[in-house]
């Protein structure tokens, strides 16, 4: 089984600061981490190996440092690691970032690609929809069960209130959340395996052969109205002392606030 | 020079961290109370690697520097001391001599399941009257065939309790003192070797700490680790980087006090605003900051120059003396901060106090260390 994973490097931190002029990201001074949802795309990717055999290989696009979350990746595990870097993929929205992560998918061969539902930074979960399309294979969002057999996958698609059970054929790509699996740590071996004997190939837009009117900022057709990040909510309280003494607390700040009358 | 992590470093640390705080956090207290060997999660870091660290990767090891060795004690030992002497040991008592000294079918035997996590390792050298005095050794080796027949007991053995094998020490010929000392590698499975009495401790109470009782055990000659009657200078040489691996976890109990005190001083309220705006909590912070940078330059110092083939027994016994002692100052202080909190067992640092302290006496203690730098000083 050939997968394919598609990783975003992420600053290390929920508290995402945007420059104010130029309505991007500040990145200066924050450690980088794979994103979370990532992880768990990699873990279900090399469970699938493990049952399955074939190849696993992590894809990702943005500048040269994000060869460290490649390379955690493959501490993990994975098999190959692509990285899409090129100043022309620059300033690219999610439509954009797709076409070129569809373009490279299409170019490795593939039977599943994974992607984490979404990335804390952007919080748009739309890169791994829009692959889908670019693809023309189908698509389950928010799984957190996979089976795979006879050529198909077989999801749980974790709903508000409740799940579905969606059955594609493969090729396909799926969205994983943080239910689906435990990611499993780096191993020593594995961390010494990624930077002293393993690469992590470089593909610019020619390698992938992108219409250059797809890709970067002329590709984007998202504008940026704004970009804020969200009010902190307030201060949680905890209240202290026995049960009963903490239910009349309780109840008295409910009435308070008039949620009881 | 230098100051920075490489990336691979960074990587051992993050996740280290990571699986510490996760894994091992949550247990901490618990094995700390109940003195139960953490079999899990030991084993966990057995199947990462991290039991056998620098140990190539042909003997079953992950090749990885000393810095990313001490980087991982002091993670492992922020969160737990216990699990932190457990692997130092096994990485540095015992896979490290028999990776240095050790014959090829004894690599293949022993380093290989010991680097991988399949097996346990301790370290025998302590005996009631041989502690400081580690030249005083009354076990003894007698050869007899193609074994040598082995009594006596060794004590305060960390790991000896569920060690599968051991590295031990016994007087192969008593008219030469410490020139008549060998080394062998024993298996738990030998006819005439049990455990004797389990330590109940102050502190590590989470790591086990194991009398091994030897009557008429017979080991096979080719268990001899090194030459016949060279074994002090193995133990001398061992203990040198034994001592980097608990200089490392004496910086992590520091680390973790350090960085308890600093959440407390800024969340506790006194006259009206949080302590830490006393200048009183903030010179203890200081002090702790300022001396856990300079025992984590000593300690990485340490761990530089072994991986670079340099002598390292004056800085690593220089690391062990100043660290253990900022870790007794540093976990001192953080109870100080946190008042009578502190004092109970609702607050993790009066765990650490009493984890501090066994850093300033085992393998080899503060004065032992001062002995081996001033010996050093006016040769």
């Amino acid at each position: 089984m050939n997968i394919i994973v598609c990783i975003k490097q992420v600053p290390d931190t929920t508290d995402v600061k945007i420059d104010p002029k130029t309505g991007t990201l500040i990145r200066e001074g924050v450690p980088s981490i794979v994103n979370p949802d990532d992880k768990h795309a990699i873990e279900e990717a090399l469970t699938l190996r493990e049952k399955f055999g074939g190849k696993v290989t992590a894809l990702s696009m943005g500048p040269p440092q994000a060869e460290d979350a490649l390379r955690e990746a493959s501490a993990m595990g994975v098999d190959e690691m692509i990285l899409l870097c090129d100043r022309a993929f620059a300033g690219a929205d999610t439509w954009a970032t797709s076409y070129a992560l569809g373009e490279a998918v299409k170019k490795l061969g593939y039977d599943l690609v994974i992607c984490g539902r979404e990335a804390i930074d952007g919080d748009t979960a739309q890169i791994g929809p829009q692959m889908a399309e670019h693809l023309g294979v189908p698509q389950i969002t928010y799984v957190r069960k996979v089976e795979v057999g006879d050529g198909k996958i077989l999801c749980e698609r974790a709903l508000e209130d409740g799940y579905e059970r969606i059955e594609a054929n493969l090729p396909a790509l799926i969205t994983v959340i943080a239910d689906l699996n435990k990611p499993r740590y780096p191993s020593v071996r594995g961390i010494v395996e990624a930077y002293r004997e393993k690469e992590v190939k470089t593909w610019t837009a020619e390698d992938i052969c992108a219409d250059e009117t797809c890709i970067g900022l002329d590709g984007s057709p998202t504008e940026v109205k704004k970009t804020f990040a969200p009010e902190p909510k307030g201060e949680g309280e905890v209240l202290e002392g026995g049960t009963t003494e903490v239910c009349q607390q309780l109840v008295a700040k409910l009435k308070d606030k008039n949620v009881l009358r | 020079m230098e100051f920075a992590l490489t990336k691979e470093q960074e990587m051992v640390r993050n996740t280290i961290r990571e699986f510490a705080e996760k894994e091992i956090g949550p247990i901490a207290a618990e094995i700390d109370e109940t003195s139960e060997f953490p079999v899990e999660t030991v084993k966990k870091l057995g199947e990462l690697g991290f039991m056998g660290m620098t140990v190539p990767k042909e003997y079953g090891g992950a090749g990885l520097d000393d810095i990313s060795y001490v980087i991982s004690i002091e993670e492992i030992s922020r969160v737990c001391a216990s699990h932190g002497v457990t692997v130092s040991v096994n990485n540095s008592l015992v896979c490290w001599p028999i990776l240095k000294f050790g014959t090829e079918e004894q690599k293949e035997k022993y380093l290989k399941p010991l680097a991988s996590g399949q097996k346990l390792g301790c370290f025998g050298l302590t005996e009631p009257s041989a502690g400081t005095d580690a030249g005083s050794q009354t076990m003894v080796a007698e050869k007899k065939g193609d074994n040598y027949i082995i009594n006596c007991n060794k004590i305060f053995i960390t790991n000896g309790e569920k060690a599968d094998v051991a590295i031990i020490f016994a007087m192969t010929d008593k008219s030469k003192g410490t020139r008549g000392i060998s080394t062998f590698i024993i298996e738990k499975e030998f006819p005439g070797f049990s455990i004797g009495t389990v330590e109940k401790k102050m502190g590590i109470r989470g790591s086990c700490t194991a009398e091994l009782v030897f009557e008429d055990m017979e080991v096979p000659a080719e268990n001899l680790l090194g030459q016949e009657n060279k074994g002090f200078k193995i133990a001398m040489a061992t203990l040198d980087g034994g001592r980097i691996g608990i200089s490392a976890q004496a910086l992590g109990i520091a680390q973790a006090a350090f960085e308890a005190s600093l959440k407390y001083a800024k969340e506790r309220e006194q006259f009206g605003k949080p302590i830490s705006k006393f200048q009183a909590i903030q010179w203890f912070l200081s002090d702790m900051a300022t001396e856990i940078d300079a025992a984590r330059l000593l300690v990485y110092r340490a761990a530089f120059n072994k991986w670079q083939g340099k002598s390292y027994t004056v800085p690593a016994a220089m690391a062990k003396f100043f660290a253990s002692d900022v870790a007794m100052k540093a976990t001192r202080n953080a109870i100080q901060i946190h008042g009578g909190y502190g004092f109970t067992k609702d607050y993790p640092v009066e765990r650490f106090y009493r984890d501090a302290k066994i850093t300033e006496i085992y393998e080899g203690t503060t004065e032992v260390q001062k002995m081996v730098i001033s010996g050093n000083l006016l040769k």
